[in-house]
């Protein structure tokens, strides 16, 4: 069972709906018992940096954390991407996860924000979330913030500067588009996530 | 690189899609679900789905023809239409939508944007405008509601930034005076209206040929356009026309 968080902010219904169409069987929970029980989790995003507060007070930041070091393979995305990371400007009182150490940032400067739009991205080889997916593939992104480049990076892509689309270390991985709304490219990183042996 | 995007518009009314010239003359066009998948399939990067007739009509959007259209749908998918309040916006976005989009309401009530703001997010929230100029400068445009029924005495460059200030995530700009004539869009208004603000600018109102969505691109400054009528009697699909955008050095997603 795919553990989809549900974090009261945003709408869910698109990415369960693209969890069923590349045959898994999500569920939606913010019961931390339900995390405990999952063989896969998935934080999806839209909305606020300081949703981890949500998360924090009802005990799913415990019971993601606690499954993540027993092996759990985690997929955050959009903003459950910048939650993997120490933090973010968006709300510096909030910490995230701190699984990858940098801090998610507002774009600066040029292009309008939010990034909105199908953009590219260049990917690194040997990604177990990208596996199959072709250098240059478009995406769908709506963001204002987002994480650095850094080791953890398997997918980078340009708005006034390069910026993680894609990040993975061992089972804890994230995308910063909507691999929902993305076409035939997300659901192939949907079907990766899914498929990684548990 | 960031690239422009190309939106198919289905109108619908009853629960087909129509087309009109200048918001009258309706023509059946098709079935919403079915033609979102074939747009999507042929290249489209978005789909909006306006229910053209629920705020004249006072009934609320035809949230079945939105769960059927959303079903088959792994794109980008805005509905409009009688969104009036949180609850509409609630339903539609529970029936698959991933985007709003509020025109009259929101003028009526302004707070409504930043109430679905903060629900859904702002990238949730586009704020449709209906604007004519006739023969007057991009600046003096008035926004009008009601599907182009009634005029508001608000003026449309203004009524933009206010939607921005607000929280909305897109404006989608119609000019009603270009709106089904095939002529091109107005890229006077366009530009004047994406220089005003920060958040994309979809462009609409006008297209007819490939042309169009280049010159809207370059000259109208537009970080999207949408067209209907130009898609369902075969002019050219998605994929031919972003092919030929491309050629005038705009950035596309391609191959679709």
């Amino acid at each position: 069972m795919i553990a989809v968080i549900d974090y009261k902010a945003g709408n869910l219904t698109s990415v369960i709906k693209a969890l069923r169409a590349v045959e898994a069987h999500p569920q939606v929970t913010e019961d931390p018992e339900v995390v405990r029980r999952a063989s896969k989790i998935v934080l999806p995003g839209v909305g606020h940096f300081s949703g981890t507060a949500f998360l924090e007070q009802h005990g799913l930041k415990q019971a993601i954390a606690e499954r993540v070091a027993e092996g759990v393979p985690l997929l955050g995305i959009c903003v459950g991407l910048q939650w993997l990371y120490q933090g973010s400007t968006e709300a510096p009182d909030a910490p995230g996860f701190g699984f990858f150490p940098a801090m998610c940032s507002r774009f600066e400067g040029g292009g309008k924000v939010p990034h909105v739009g199908w953009n590219a991205i260049a990917v690194k080889e040997g990604s177990r979330l990208l596996a199959s997916v072709p250098d240059g593939s478009f995406v769908y992104f709506t963001h204002s913030f987002r994480a650095p480049v850094t080791a953890e990076t398997v997918g980078t892509t340009e708005y006034g500067g390069a910026f993680t689309a894609a990040a993975e270390r061992d089972h804890v991985m994230g995308v910063q588009f909507h691999p929902e709304k993305s076409g035939v490219t997300g659901l192939r990183i949907l079907r990766n996530f899914v498929e990684i042996p548990c | 690189m960031l690239t422009r995007r190309v939106i198919a518009c289905l109108d619908v009314k009853d629960g087909r899609v129509v087309k009109g010239v200048q918001f009258v003359d309706l023509v059946d066009a098709g079935d919403p679900a079915e033609l979102a998948a074939r747009h999507a399939l042929a290249g489209a990067d978005e789909i909006v789905l306006l229910d053209i007739t629920a705020t004249h009509e006072g009934r609320g959007t035809l949230i079945e023809t939105v769960r059927r259209t959303a079903r088959r749908l792994f794109i980008p998918f805005t509905v409009g239409g009688g969104i009036r309040t949180l609850d509409d916006a609630t339903a539609v976005f529970d029936a698959g939508a991933d985007k709003v989009s509020v025109n009259s309401a929101a003028l009526t009530r302004p707070e409504l944007i930043d109430e679905i703001g903060s629900r859904f997010g702002a990238q949730a929230v586009i704020v449709a405008i209906d604007a004519r100029r006739g023969d007057k400068s991009p600046e003096e445009a008035e926004v009008f509601v009601a599907g182009g029924r009634k005029p508001t005495g608000r003026n449309a460059v203004e009524w933009a930034r206010e939607a921005e200030q607000r929280g909305a995530g897109e404006i989608l700009l119609t000019s009603m005076d270009s709106d089904g004539m095939r002529n091109g869009f107005d890229c006077a208004l366009t530009a004047a209206v994406s220089q005003a603000v920060q958040i994309p600018v979809i462009a609409s109102g006008g297209a007819g040929s490939a042309a169009h969505f280049s010159q809207v691109f370059l000259e109208g400054k537009a970080d999207a356009a949408l067209a209907a009528s130009i898609f369902h009697f075969g002019i050219a699909d998605a994929r031919a026309l972003k092919e030929e955008v491309a050629r005038a050095d705009v950035p596309m997603r391609l191959p679709c």
